[in-house]
Parts: structure tokens; C-alpha cells; sequence
């Protein structure tokens, strides 16, 4: 590292004034407080009341649970390509392929498992995939009883694509031809 | 019954029913400190605070209760067991025991005692009932320190160190603002002090700074915000009590607050007047022949009593509102900041208001409004001599240096 003595600029804290010494700048931080504790209009305003009110942004973008869409016939839109599980940092896609019984493509899942306890949410898979057929939802109230449950096959995955697609439908137009 | 009434009209049988209530209701008012405590902090930073337990969440502290009493209680294999199991023990007992000479209500009258006795209510009417406060509010420390060091844990060992240290810094200013208080009333006894204050004029109006200056060290006595670096979650991962858990926790936590509120009974009487509904009743109560308001300070009818309690109730509860709207406004202090503070702030000024106050009683003046001006004059005096002047060590040596 080159450099100069002029370079360094010694920065002096500033001096205090009588009211400063002797702490009355406290009386306004306490006049802020008690301006917040006496408002309770701001916190309706502003808290969400969990599980009575929820809040519903982000549904473009949030990246809850994740779905498998299904194409304009209601089959799996997905082509057992493998690119989600790859791409996956957390192994948490299990996909087994099998010859399509379809004419306009060559493979189509017989498997397809998230294991969304292994999950980090990233939202690669949705990245990866080509034919836009995993995605993340905005359904983030993902509970289950046991481990085992939380293991989402590939009918669960369609379930939650059913229940979520009045929400956030499947982009158009859905690439397809593969 | 005639054997139950024969013992409220002693003053030892008062007492102990005093005891018995005082624990009960000091205990209830702990745990609904804690809930005033997160309801505040909510509402500072515009949130709800505690609200599914009951309405407005009242019933949260019995399910917080419940909670520490359920979890599993860890001790550690090498602490030192039996501190380690008395220290927060302590903590709620030394909490506790300043109530003793709190005087509540002042004389107390039930009509089937004999014409013209009156007993106290005050489980403990002592001749040096200040000393008392002031042994047993130094005592807090040591659950904190026991509990620091017996926990074989370097943080909470800082804790615990920081605590002593903070509490000898502090305990300096305290001790030389109740001299004052003492130079002001002539009086020893907590209930003298009451009873002088409504005979001239509350003691934090003659010493307001006085008052200011006590207060501050009562949060740093009580480990409380801005003060609470024994404890500082961030720095010392909870301090002293790290290694603590389930209902020992939660014992520091009651005793904690039963520390607020006991100093906060403290300072009521010391310096606000006690049970006096406001500043100078007397005087109104003669000049505009309101008996009423004479009977509200002297009546020794049940009935005024309890309306004396209800009104040093309503102070506390104020005063601990206080000591919460202060922790959720200011940072922390920083240790060396901590410790100029208490030397070189509140110290000398502590000192000067002792020797005012003495000034004022050589001169006959123990009570007047040179008390108070002399207050200001002083506190100014100290803004003036430390203004623009460096802060810490490292501006002094820069400035030092500079020559």
C-alpha cells in the first residue's frame, strides 16, 4: 500500500456543548418514545396481526413452497430433464424419469420428490428448469407432523400447483416442444 | 375473629399481615411489571406487545410463569453448585427485604382500638430505616456477582466484575444524595422523612438534581438500561445469568424487577412526598379550610388509609413507568464512559449538593428555595466547566499530544 502523510485526515470529534454535557439531549430521544407509545395508530397502521390478517405481496416473486405446474391438458408439465436437480445446492430433488407416454416429448417424471425440509428456498430450481415446470409459490405455512410428510411427491407438488394457480398462474405462454 | 381483630390492633400483628400482603401483591406486581415492561417496548417501537393470553395479554405472565416452571433446569457440571443455586435465590430476597421499612400509609386508626392509639402501616418502623435501604440495596450485587462467578463462564464472569464495579462507582452518588435528603428533613426514619416533607415541600422539588442524580443511580443500581452493561446481551451473551436456566432465570428476572419497584418505593418516599396527593396539600389544605385534604395526610381512619396506599401505589407505578420509557430510549453506555460518569460527573456534583444542603441548614434555611436554585446554579456550573472540553481518554491524550 503507497501512501503520503497528506493522505491521512485526522477527523476531530466535535466539541459538546453545555446542553449536550449534561445529557438533555436524552429529552428529546424520551419526547420520541413517548410520541410512539402514544400512537396507536401507527402500529395498526403498520403490524399484521398474523394469524387472523396476512399479508399477501410478493406473490410474484416469493419463494415459499414449491409446485410442479401442469400444462394446458392437466399433464406434468415437467420433461425429466434433471436440470433442478442439478442445479439444486441443498439435494433435495429426487427425480425419477421414465419414456413419455406423450407424443410431444421424450421423457416425463414417474418420481419427482422435494424434500422441503432440505430445502434452502433458493428458488434454482425454478431458475434451471426449461420448460418453466417447478416452481416457488407464495404459500410460506408449511407444516407436517413428521418428517416423512414433509417429503413432496410428485402428486403433493401437483396439489399444491392446483391450489396455488388462482394466486400466481403459470407464466404464458408455457414453453414447450422439448 | 375477636382474637383476629385483638391482632391487626398491634403493631406486631399488623406487621405481619403487612408481610403476608406485601409479598403476595409485591410478587403479583413483578410479574406484571414484566408484562408493562414488553407492553412498552412494544409500543415504543409501534408494535402490539403481549396481546393473545387474555385480554390486552394480562394473563401472559402466568403463561410465562408456567413456561419457566416447566422447562428442563440445566446446571452445568462445573459450576459451583451451591452459589450457583443461591445467587438468584438472593436476587429475589434482597429484592424483597427494602419493602420492610417502606412506609405505605402512614397512621392507621381501627375503630375497634382503643380512643387516640394509632398503629403504622409499615411492617418495620426503624430508627435508621435508611441505613436499612442502603445496606440492603448494596446487597443486590452480590446475586449478580455470586451468580457471575460461581458460573465458571468468562461471560458471565464480566458480568459479574462489571457489576461490582459499577456498583461502588454508583453507590458513592447515592449515599451523598440521600445525605442530602437527610440535611434536608432532619429525619432518619422513612416515615419522618413523609411526614417533614408534607409538613414544608417535597424533597425532589427542593433538590430536584438531587433527585435526577439519585434516580440514575438507582437504574445502575438495579442493572437497569442505560446501565445494565452486567448483563448486555450483546457483548456478554446475558451477562451473568448465561449459564442460567428455567426458574432460576427467571428468579434474576423477578428479582430484577422486585429491585425496581422497592427503589421505586424508595424514592417516593424520599423524594416525592410520600403518600401527599401533590406538592404543598397542606398549605392548601389551611387556606382554603379543605379538611378533607388534611385528613388525606394525617386522618388515621382506615378508610384514608388505604387512599394513602392507593396514591404511593399510583407513584410507584409511575415511577417504574419511568425506569421502562428510559431502557427502551437509550443505548447502552459504554463502560469507560460509565465509570467518568459516576467519578468525575456525579460524584463532585453529589458533593456539592451535600454541601449545600448543609450551607442551607448552618444558615437555618433547611428548607427553602434557595435549595432548589443552588440545584440548577451547580448542575449549570457543571455544564459550564465540561463544555468543550474532551470526553474520553483517547480525546484527552490526542489533545494531549497535540500540546
Amino acid at each position: 500500500m503507497d501512501w503520503k502523510d497528506t493522505d491521512i485526515i485526522v477527523v476531530d470529534q466535535p466539541d459538546l456543548s453545555i446542553g449536550e454535557r449534561l445529557y438533555l439531549p436524552v429529552l428529546q430521544g424520551m419526547k420520541t418514545t413517548l410520541k410512539h407509545m402514544l400512537s396507536p395508530g401507527a402500529r395498526k397502521k403498520f403490524v399484521v396481526q398474523y394469524p387472523e390478517q396476512t399479508r399477501n405481496l410478493r406473490t410474484d416473486n416469493y419463494r415459499g413452497v414449491h409446485r410442479l405446474n401442469r400444462d394446458e391438458q392437466g399433464r406434468v408439465a415437467c420433461t425429466a430433464c434433471f436440470m433442478c436437480e442439478t442445479a439444486c445446492p441443498a439435494h433435495c430433488i429426487h427425480i425419477e424419469g421414465a419414456e413419455s407416454p406423450w407424443p410431444d416429448r421424450e421423457k416425463y417424471p414417474v418420481k419427482f420428490e422435494i424434500d422441503e425440509l432440505r430445502c434452502i428456498y433458493c428458488g434454482m430450481c425454478e431458475e434451471a428448469c426449461p420448460v418453466d415446470a417447478i416452481e416457488l409459490t407464495p404459500e410460506y405455512s408449511l407444516v407436517g407432523r413428521s418428517r416423512a410428510e414433509m417429503v413432496f411427491d410428485k402428486e403433493k407438488l401437483l396439489a399444491v400447483f392446483d391450489a396455488t394457480k388462482n394466486d400466481k398462474p403459470r407464466k404464458a405462454p408455457p414453453i414447450t416442444g422439448y | 375473629m375477636a382474637a383476629l381483630k385483638e391482632f391487626l390492633a398491634t403493631q406486631f400483628g399488623l406487621g405481619v399481615v403487612l408481610m403476608a400482603l406485601a409479598l403476595v401483591v409485591i410478587l403479583t406486581a413483578v410479574a406484571y411489571a414484566i408484562w408493562l415492561e414488553r407492553k412498552i417496548a412494544a409500543w415504543t417501537q409501534d408494535r402490539f406487545g403481549p396481546n393473545r393470553v387474555g385480554p390486552f395479554g394480562l394473563l401472559q405472565p402466568v403463561a410465562d410463569g408456567l413456561k419457566f416452571v416447566l422447562k428442563e433446569d440445566i446446571i452445568p457440571w462445573n459450576v459451583d453448585r451451591a452459589i450457583f443455586i443461591l445467587a438468584p435465590c438472593f436476587a429475589l430476597i434482597v429484592g424483597l427485604l427494602g419493602f420492610a421499612v417502606i412506609p405505605f400509609g402512614g397512621p392507621l386508626h381501627w375503630p375497634w382500638m382503643p380512643e387516640g392509639q394509632t398503629l403504622r402501616v409499615q411492617v418495620a418502623s426503624l430508627d435508621i430505616g435508611l441505613l436499612y435501604i442502603l445496606a440492603v440495596g448494596t446487597l443486590a450485587v452480590y446475586s449478580v456477582v455470586l451468580g457471575g462467578w460461581s458460573s465458571n463462564n468468562k461471560y458471565a464472569f464480566y458480568g459479574g466484575l462489571r457489576a461490582a464495579a459499577q456498583m461502588l462507582s454508583y453507590e458513592v452518588p447515592l449515599g451523598m444524595c440521600l445525605l442530602t435528603c437527610v440535611l434536608a428533613t432532619g429525619e432518619l426514619r422513612l416515615e419522618g422523612m413523609v411526614d417533614r416533607q408534607i409538613a414544608t415541600a417535597w424533597t425532589g422539588l427542593l433538590h430536584p438534581a438531587a433527585f435526577v442524580i439519585f434516580f440514575m443511580c438507582a437504574l445502575a443500581e438495579a442493572n437497569r438500561a442505560p446501565f445494565d452493561l452486567a448483563e448486555c446481551e450483546q457483548e456478554l451473551i446475558g451477562g451473568y445469568h448465561t449459564e442460567y436456566s428455567a426458574m432460576k432465570m427467571a428468579l434474576f428476572f423477578l428479582g430484577e424487577y422486585a429491585h425496581i419497584i422497592t427503589s421505586s418505593a424508595v424514592m417516593v418516599a424520599l423524594f416525592l412526598g410520600g403518600w401527599e396527593l401533590f406538592p404543598f396539600s397542606q398549605r392548601v389544605a389551611t387556606a382554603f379550610g379543605w379538611g378533607w385534604l388534611d385528613a388525606w395526610n394525617h386522618s388515621p381512619h382506615w378508610g384514608w388509609m388505604f387512599m394513602r396506599v392507593g396514591v404511593y401505589a399510583v407513584k410507584i407505578t409511575a415511577l417504574v413507568f419511568f425506569y421502562m420509557w428510559i431502557r427502551w430510549t437509550l443505548p447502552r453506555f459504554r463502560f469507560d464512559q460509565l465509570m467518568r460518569l459516576a467519578w468525575r460527573g456525579l460524584v463532585p456534583l453529589s458533593m456539592g449538593f451535600v454541601a449545600l444542603a448543609g450551607t442551607l441548614l448552618y444558615l437555618g434555611r433547611p428548607v427553602s428555595w434557595w435549595a432548589s436554585i443552588g440545584n440548577i446554579a451547580l448542575v449549570a456550573l457543571a455544564g459550564v466547566a465540561s463544555a468543550n472540553r474532551p470526553i474520553t481518554g483517547r480525546q484527552e491524550r490526542l489533545l494531549m499530544a497535540k500540546g
